[in-house]
């Protein structure tokens, strides 16, 4: 169903002030990685805002849905969300890295509510999403399970792996999408390691493929609703998108896969981010 | 003495009157607790039959869920299972189970702390004919390194029965190894498994043998060879390698005058070195290794390798003899 005109503000706004927090706190914290996370937000956004069922009082609940950010590196862009939801003081962010805090470098489960499985090895997430996929289903609940990798992790033969077993075992509860910023530490993902043609090969994996604009609120929408229609097979959604999306010096940068801003890139930032509107490229 | 020549040792016979497949108890098992508890969930990569999971699988068709030849997929399968409540038994070889997927046992499943039990059967040098690609002597320095893992080696198809119920109870992460070979059984039927406690299968004052798995027969038989030369064996199958029983070890060095391990595994990393990192923190005795040595396995039967490779009751015997002269 198509968002409201307010709605969609609501939604470009919480992504544009997750957007500043994943820049301050990974200044603050001197190391991480905002290319990543700045290109994700949007996606993440929509799904704790809108698209999931859950309960950040209850992060047990046995019928929320969830989420595994398989790319556990983005893991600013998630921390970012589950503290404006809710599930913990937005004040912690600022522990970001440090000695002794919940807010692990990557995900931490044991540490962080609303954080449904450790990652930061890339190609993990996925397989473990696929397992949550079958043990939901297997207890008839009708709850989803969404994910989210990177492009250059799809270079990782487990992604595939749990590419073959989805369809496999038909699981039509599991939405992953794809952060296809076209970057990597490295470089461009089709110099380091070329995936192309991305889209063909999950087709040829029998996945439903589609294909978005990834900082677009409503197509993003759309696609989520339409992975929710979809019987008899996983959705694969693979989100176009801009690393450090937002930022201007942290667009298209490789530097800024992995290296926090100084602090005058910070308030360089902060002034880019609050002329930026989230679903205008 | 020479371990080729005649003498009055070989003619020994072994203390034990059967074999049974330790695969084909656990099979059983499994089965038995998939009926009591819903909850089993059993994973296998394209060797069901070989790990005895396809028992549970023909039975629970919807609990059993094969990956195919992907390992790295069943162990992240089995963590995303175990986040939804269930117990989860991902099962292959040894090799497979261990050092092909070392990371998803790391990151996923270990770290999380998650309810899995990993149970690797085709352990060690006794898979025999598939040579040294299939025959893992470093599994148990893997999982034992790993913080939250626990490691297990039933010593036979009692205690594989036994530990495994103990085992699918506990909550946490485990390592359960089995062998391929039938092992002899040494256990009585009322045998109680105790998680992180050696059991004692013979006292004796002279010296202590302490092994794990297939070497667990062979010890029990060294003592009897031993006996044979005035001298007495204390045998105790040191099933839990992670936690180790701390107690029973430092007892031992107060008891007895030396230590010798005995494991189808690396002498490297495996029961030996838990054993000496306990003994050298009290006042320790000499100790010795029997294990492999640093070296890889080959193509050959099961009997043949373990003599090959000095894995026999008769090695065992000649290394405490030869530590009780000095």
């Amino acid at each position: 169903m198509p968002i409201s005109e307010r709605r969609l503000r609501e939604l470009e706004d919480l992504a544009n002030l997750a957007r500043k927090r994943i820049v301050k706190m990974i200044c603050k914290a001197k190391s991480g990685h905002p290319g990543g996370s700045l290109s994700a937000i949007d996606i993440i956004t929509v799904l704790y805002f809108h698209a999931m069922q859950h309960d950040p009082k209850r992060p047990d609940w046995e019928d929320r849905d969830r989420f595994v950010l398989s790319k556990g590196h983005a893991a600013p862009a998630l921390y970012s969300t589950l503290a404006e939801a809710g599930y913990f003081s937005v004040d912690k962010l600022d522990t970001l890295r440090q000695m002794g805090s919940d807010l692990q470098g990557h995900p931490d489960m044991k540490r962080l509510p609303g954080i449904e499985i450790s990652t930061g090895s890339l190609g993990q997430g996925i397989t473990v999403a696929v397992g949550m996929a079958l043990g939901l289903r297997l207890d008839k609940k009708g709850n989803r399970v969404y994910c989210m990798l990177g492009d250059g992790e799809c270079q990782e033969g487990s992604v595939w792996e749990a590419g073959m077993a989805a369809h496999h075992f038909a699981l039509d509860n599991l939405t992953v999408f794809i952060d296809r910023n076209e970057l990597q530490i490295d470089g461009p993902t089709e110099q380091i390691m070329a995936l192309e043609p991305l889209a063909d090969k999950w087709k040829a994996f029998g996945w439903h493929v589609i294909e978005i604009q990834g900082h677009d609120i409503n197509q993003i929408v759309k696609a989520i609703d339409e992975a929710k229609e979809t019987h008899g097979k996983p959705t694969m959604i693979i989100a176009h998108t801009v690393k450090g999306k937002g930022v201007s010096f942290m667009e298209g940068s490789v530097k800024f896969h992995g290296n926090a801003p100084t602090t005058e890139e910070l308030c360089k930032a902060m002034e880019d981010l609050e002329k930026f509107r989230g679903c205008q490229i | 003495m020479t371990k080729d020549a005649k003498d009055d040792i070989s003619d020994i016979k072994p203390p034990w009157k059967m074999s049974v497949n330790n695969r084909d108890a656990f099979g059983q098992t499994l089965l038995e607790l998939g009926r009591e508890n819903t909850n089993i969930v059993v994973l296998n990569a394209d060797l069901s039959g070989s790990t005895k999971t396809s028992v549970f699988a023909k039975e629970f068709p919807k609990r059993f869920f094969n990956a195919g030849i992907a390992e790295q997929c069943m162990m992240g399968m089995a963590a995303g299972l175990a986040t939804t409540g269930k117990i989860a038994v991902p099962s292959t070889f040894a090799v497979f189970a261990t050092g092909r997927v070392y990371d998803f046992i790391r990151q996923s499943i270990a770290y999380p702390n998650l309810n899995v039990k990993i149970v690797a059967t085709h352990a060690g040098v006794t898979v025999g004919g598939d040579g040294a690609s299939h025959q893992i002597t470093e599994d148990l320095a893997l999982m034992r390194a790993l913080p939250n893992m626990r490691v297990v080696v039933p010593a036979d198809a009692i205690e594989t029965d036994r530990a495994f119920r103990t085992v699918v109870k506990e909550p946490g992460p485990f390592y359960f190894r089995i062998g391929r070979s039938a092992t002899p059984v040494i256990l009585q039927n009322d045998y109680e498994f105790r998680l992180g406690k050696a059991f004692e299968l013979r006292d004796g004052k002279d010296i202590t043998l302490i092994a794990c798995g297939v070497m667990v027969p062979q010890a029990l038989w060294a003592a009897e060879m031993l006996k044979k030369r005035g001298i007495d064996a204390r045998v105790l199958n040191m099933s839990t390698i992670k936690p180790i029983d701390a107690d029973a070890i430092h007892k031992a060095a107060k008891e007895t005058k030396a230590i010798i391990s005995c494991e189808e595994h690396s002498i490297l990393c495996g029961m030996g070195s838990a054993i000496a990192e306990q003994l050298v923190q009290q006042k320790p005795v000499t100790m010795r290794f029997v294990g492999t040595r640093d070296c890889f396995g080959q193509s050959g039967e099961a009997e043949d390798l373990m003599c090959a490779m000095n894995l026999t009751a008769k090695d065992i015997a000649l290394e405490a003899e030869d530590m009780l002269k000095k």
